[in-house]
């Protein structure tokens, strides 16, 4: 069983922002910084674009955490949707406490198009904290 | 203290003998309002332009056939109703029709509203098997005694929002003991206080709602209400909870037809993109090794839930609709509650104050990033 858990690569899914945390994954990526093969990116155009149903949908589909990440507040190329969004954030998690599931699978960060090391430490620190809950048993589930 | 019009009569025969006089005197145009249909006593929302047609309406009939603000949003959509027409409404239809016009799906223009303070409806099912009325007068009992009468809707029982917010006229029936001799109506708003002015029915005083008896209503609401949310609590338990609780669920989508906030033209869950394709069901079998059917139980009613309890009124509609008895309003209103506390939101209060979702402070939850 221990060793199931150390082999366990969660799968997490990360919305990223067109003008910030997209080109801040990028970065991380041509500056060749070593981070986990845990996550799928789909970039959107603001982490406002995320509506808190793509998030129960990857959810219920067995996604392992789910990742939003958006210009710092104050920088959206938008000017306000990542205040949005961090208010849509709140709400979500709120709502998935309430209702017994698991907040801790969501995560929202600010990531700027420079930021290839923080890009890279948030999606490592994000596993290991996934690999620690365990695996997302939503996957398994045939009554959805 | 507010003006007041003191009518000695049955309140809901005083309320039905200013609208005739409201309509007599053009006033208004029309009245939406509950109505008798036929002599078993089944009631429906009616539009009324004609005086005497108002013989048979019971404004107060303890039941809510469908959620009124979501009728008046339904012909004020594409525009305000050209004619002056009163709308006699209880709390929390007048608060889902606030929010339906905060949501530009409504129009406020040329409407007056009476609403009264509420002492809960029954279930629909009750009025289907014809029984409301053998429970009408307990029910008047009740109401005159500050208690909340048997049987009423769960949402009803532990409902603290009795009183109506943006009301132009409110109608005091709440531990009212004398309300079937007397009736007071509340001109709580400039526009409520000039469509009665001058008036010859009953005469003109000061008055307001007794806070201290109403509280005592509330407190027992309260413990109704958390016996509820306890009984919930307990139900929900992570994914197997939710499971249990909506496993039945035929996805009928009746709650959603019904619900006041639910408005959206193109549903995300009827759209022909959320239909499940052949390659769906395969890619969701190798995944899983089975699959309820119909398929997208939790991501239907997960997913109202993030978009509904933001203004979530918790009028009752949804739980009693429910032809497989989840319960909805329940639920929804425990999670409503506790998102709307987080923005100390309550939907329907002020159309003044805008959705949550839509406006924001610089300067909000830091902590939420990580």
């Amino acid at each position: 069983m221990e060793k199931d858990k150390e082999d366990f690569m969660p799968k997490i899914l990360a919305f990223l922002c067109n003008w910030c945390s997209y080109a801040g994954a990028d970065l991380a990526g041509t500056s060749r910084i070593k981070y986990p093969p845990s996550v799928l990116p789909i970039r959107v155009m603001c982490s406002s674009r995320v509506d808190p149903l793509f998030v129960i949908k990857a959810y219920l589909s067995g996604a392992d955490g789910v990742l939003i990440a958006g210009c710092h507040p104050g920088d959206c190329h938008y000017e306000k949707g990542n205040y949005y969004a961090r208010r849509r954030f709140v709400m979500l998690k709120k709502i998935i406490e309430e209702i017994g599931l698991e907040p801790e699978r969501l995560r929202l960060s600010w990531i700027s198009a420079s930021e290839g090391n923080r890009y890279a430490k948030t999606v490592t620190e994000f596993t290991e904290k996934i690999k620690k809950i365990g695996e997302n048993s939503t996957k398994n589930r045939i009554f959805l | 203290m507010v003006k007041a019009l003191k009518i000695n009569k049955d309140s809901e025969q005083a309320v039905i003998d200013l609208l005739k006089l409201l309509l007599e005197d053009n006033r208004i145009k029309g009245v939406l309002t509950l109505k008798k249909i036929n002599k078993k006593g089944d009631v429906a929302y009616t539009l009324i332009t004609r005086p005497d047609e108002l013989d048979d309406a019971v404004p107060f009939y303890p039941l809510m056939p469908i959620n009124a603000g979501k009728l008046l949003s339904r012909f004020t959509l594409k525009g305000k109703t050209r004619e002056p027409i009163i709308a006699v409404v209880k709390p929390c239809e007048l608060r889902g029709f606030i929010e339906l016009v905060k949501r530009n799906q409504g129009n406020l223009e040329n409407l007056f509203f009476i609403s009264s303070t509420c002492g809960g409806v029954y279930p629909i099912k009750m009025a289907v098997d014809g029984v409301v009325k053998n429970n009408l007068s307990r029910y008047w009992d009740a109401v005159k005694k500050n208690e909340n009468a048997a049987d009423l809707r769960p949402a009803c029982k532990g409902c603290e929002e009795f009183i109506p917010y943006t009301a132009d006229m409110t109608v005091d029936l709440i531990g009212k003991n004398d309300l079937d001799k007397q009736c007071v109506i509340l001109l709580n708003t400039k526009n409520g206080e000039q469509l009665v002015r001058n008036i010859k029915l009953g005469e003109f005083i000061e008055g307001e709602l007794d806070k201290e008896k109403l509280d005592k209503l509330r407190v027992k609401r309260e413990k109704e209400k958390k016996k509820i949310f306890d009984e919930i609590n307990a139900k929900i338990n992570g994914i197997d909870g939710l499971i249990d609780i909506f496993g039945r669920c035929i996805g009928c989508h009746g709650c959603m037809r019904v619900c006041p906030i639910c408005y959206c033209k193109l549903c995300e869950f009827e759209s022909p993109d959320s239909e499940y394709t052949p390659s769906n069901y395969e890619l969701e079998l190798k995944k899983r090794g089975g699959l309820r059917v119909p398929p997208g139980i939790l991501y239907y009613q997960l997913g109202r839930l993030t978009h509904v309890s933001i203004s979530c009124v918790g009028c009752g509609s949804c739980e009693d609709v429910c032809p497989v008895n989840i319960p909805l309003t329940s639920i929804f209103k425990k999670v409503g509650e506790s998102v709307q506390e987080l923005f100390n939101y309550i939907p329907g209060r002020n159309l003044e104050e805008d959705i949550p979702l839509i406006t924001f402070e610089k300067e909000e939850f830091a902590e939420i990033e990580e």
